[in-house]
């Protein structure tokens, strides 16, 4: 999911004039928003060569990475907010990288496609695998390798003590409060270390 | 179509001290400019050359189509470095034997040539001249300085030694300094040149020789290590020079490899200089600027105020992507501007100099959001 709503969304999660790493930053046009419109600096990541070639185009400092060899590259603590738009379901250590990103920045936020929507559900009742605009892929070529609900989300959180600041859903243009589990196609989650909360 | 280019030289009388100690008094420089500096003096870009490169950048001398710039695919009128926008200079280093000041030459101080007593020049002498250079041409503060492999090192040292000259640097298929293989490699092929009969402990030019047969092995060996495994596979591979029979011999060309190696180094052989390669080489291995930050690159970069375009190539194992994830990792604990491409080309460490459109639209990119008007305060 990309789009106003998301970057306005994010926005309003990040603090203002943050030092940002946005994994799996696109065309860098997210960061770019929140550069320009929302005080922060920092540097995306991303694997792409076009992307990447969109990023440094537009004035968004871009380092060209493999998110699977790690965050190596970044130090401890080192930055406020680790973004991770639409990332986490493409990445085979998507757990390890959840507690990267809370071991480099204070604050995580991460949004991914809702498996547990209730479209979703309702294809694979009918026993077919989703086909949606979060999940536009059919199950033989779906880069969306770690497919995840909601609420399973809220258990990994639990079971790495990652503390879940704010939680919504987004279903078209609304944010969801209410059941998101089933009733949003994104899932939008605001992440702290616990260790950080009683620091 | 390419642009023709004219070389210029200017002579220094005021002594360069080196890092080695003692000074090159009464030395030139030569050079190549292209394009237009703007009245800011603030479009401005140094590119800086490798092992065996020069001044001769971009374009072609009058009359002679086919003597292209070394990084005309690069650098000229609508290419990524564009000259319709920037200044460039290209410069020749200290000790080469393409136009500058180099061991061929006369040594003022004793009229002999210089030879094998040419002093020892570093990378940071090298870019203590090019500022010279550059004050000479009216020019404070560099828009770029820009460089692969070798070169990629002199742009580097530039954000270190004159942190408030430089805007940005582009700093590509480099390293923070050379490993223990890289120097090895480099040893291998001075002794190739140093034990070769003809070199006369470097003083071969009163002998009225050159050490070829030493350059030859010199530049095969470079050869080999500037392209990758599957480049030269896919070039070459177990393809014979002639028929499709072995000839059962030990000495004659049997694969085409041995000969495209042979034909490489017999060409070094007849226009580089022996006594320039061991410098430039020397000067490779030296390069190190963590060495005075107790092996510490972060500490060292801190001096480093340009923002960065990093480039590095996949296939490259001679100047490895880890190398240019050093310096990366430097700067962003640094908290400095930087860009970082790492390009999936086939091709090893030759990548740097070859046309990739992913290379060239990120070089492009960078260059075109360098604002050469509003900079200059």
């Amino acid at each position: 999911m990309t789009g106003k709503l998301l970057a306005q969304t994010i926005a309003e999660l990040v603090p203002y004039g943050s030092r940002v790493l946005d994994l799996g930053c696109g065309d860098g046009a997210l960061l770019n928003f929140l550069q320009s419109q929302h005080g922060c600096s920092g540097y995306g990541v991303e694997i792409d060569d076009a992307n990447v070639a969109a990023c440094v185009k537009r004035g968004v400092q871009v380092i060209q990475l493999n998110l699977e060899q790690g965050l190596r590259l970044f130090e401890d603590q080192s930055f406020d907010v680790v973004l991770q738009i639409d990332t986490l379901q493409h990445l085979k250590n998507a757990e390890t990288m959840l507690k990267e990103t809370l071991r480099v920045a204070r604050m995580g936020i991460i949004t991914f496609p809702n498996f547990g929507h209730w479209f979703n559900r309702w294809s694979v009742l009918c026993g077919r695998m989703p086909v949606t605009a979060q999940l536009p892929y059919e199950w033989y070529d779906t880069p969306n390798i770690r497919v995840g609900t909601f609420a399973d989300f809220q258990a990994l959180a639990l079971k790495n003590r990652l503390h879940i600041k704010y939680a919504f859903g987004l279903e078209g243009e609304k944010i969801v409060h209410f059941w998101p589990n089933a009733r949003a196609a994104t899932a939008v989650f605001q992440l702290t270390s616990e260790s950080q909360l009683t620091a | 179509m390419s642009f023709i280019v004219s070389p210029s030289s200017m002579q220094f009388h005021e002594p360069l001290a080196l890092s080695a100690g003692g000074a090159l008094v009464d030395y030139h420089l030569s050079f190549e400019t292209y394009g237009q500096l703007n009245q800011f003096k603030s479009n401005a870009v140094l590119i800086c050359h490798a092992l065996n490169a020069s001044h001769h950048v971009a374009g072609v001398y009058r009359g002679q189509d086919k003597s292209e710039g070394w990084w005309n695919n690069m650098i000229g009128p609508g290419k990524p470095v564009d000259t319709d926008r920037f200044f460039v200079i290209g410069v020749n280093n200290l000790g080469s034997c393409f136009g500058s000041t180099g061991p061929m030459h006369k040594n003022p101080q004793t009229g002999r040539t210089y030879g094998a007593d040419f002093p020892v020049v570093t990378v940071e002498d090298w870019v203590n001249a090019q500022a010279r250079l550059l004050d000479e041409l009216g020019i404070d503060t560099l828009a770029a300085v820009m460089g692969g492999s070798l070169g990629g090192m002199q742009a580097l040292s530039w954000s270190l030694q004159y942190p408030h000259r430089v805007k940005h640097a582009v700093v590509i298929a480099s390293a923070p300094n050379l490993t223990a293989e890289n120097i090895a490699f480099n040893e291998v092929a001075r002794r190739a040149i140093v034990t070769d009969p003809d070199f006369h402990g470097g003083h071969f030019y009163e002998h009225g020789v050159v050490p070829e047969r030493g350059l030859r092995i010199a530049r095969m060996l470079g050869h080999i290590t500037y392209l990758s495994d599957d480049v030269m596979n896919s070039k070459f591979g177990r393809k014979l020079h002639q028929g499709n029979d072995y000839q059962y011999s030990t000495q004659a060309i049997e694969f085409q490899i041995e000969s495209y190696l042979r034909y490489q180094g017999d060409k070094f052989s007849k226009y580089f200089d022996a006594n320039t390669y061991l410098l430039i080489t020397r000067a490779l291995d030296y390069f190190d600027p963590a060495k005075a930050f107790n092996g510490s690159l972060v500490q060292a970069m801190a001096r480093a105020t340009a923002e960065f375009l990093l480039i590095s190539f996949t296939t490259d194992w001679r100047f490895a992507p880890g190398r240019s994830r050093e310096m990366v990792q430097s700067l962003v604990a640094n908290k400095r501007k930087l860009s970082y491409a790492e390009i999936d080309a086939p091709q090893g460490h030759d990548a740097f100099l070859l046309d990739d459109s992913r290379y060239m639209n990120v070089v492009r990119a960078y260059f075109e959001r360098i604002n050469t008007v509003s900079e200059k305060t």
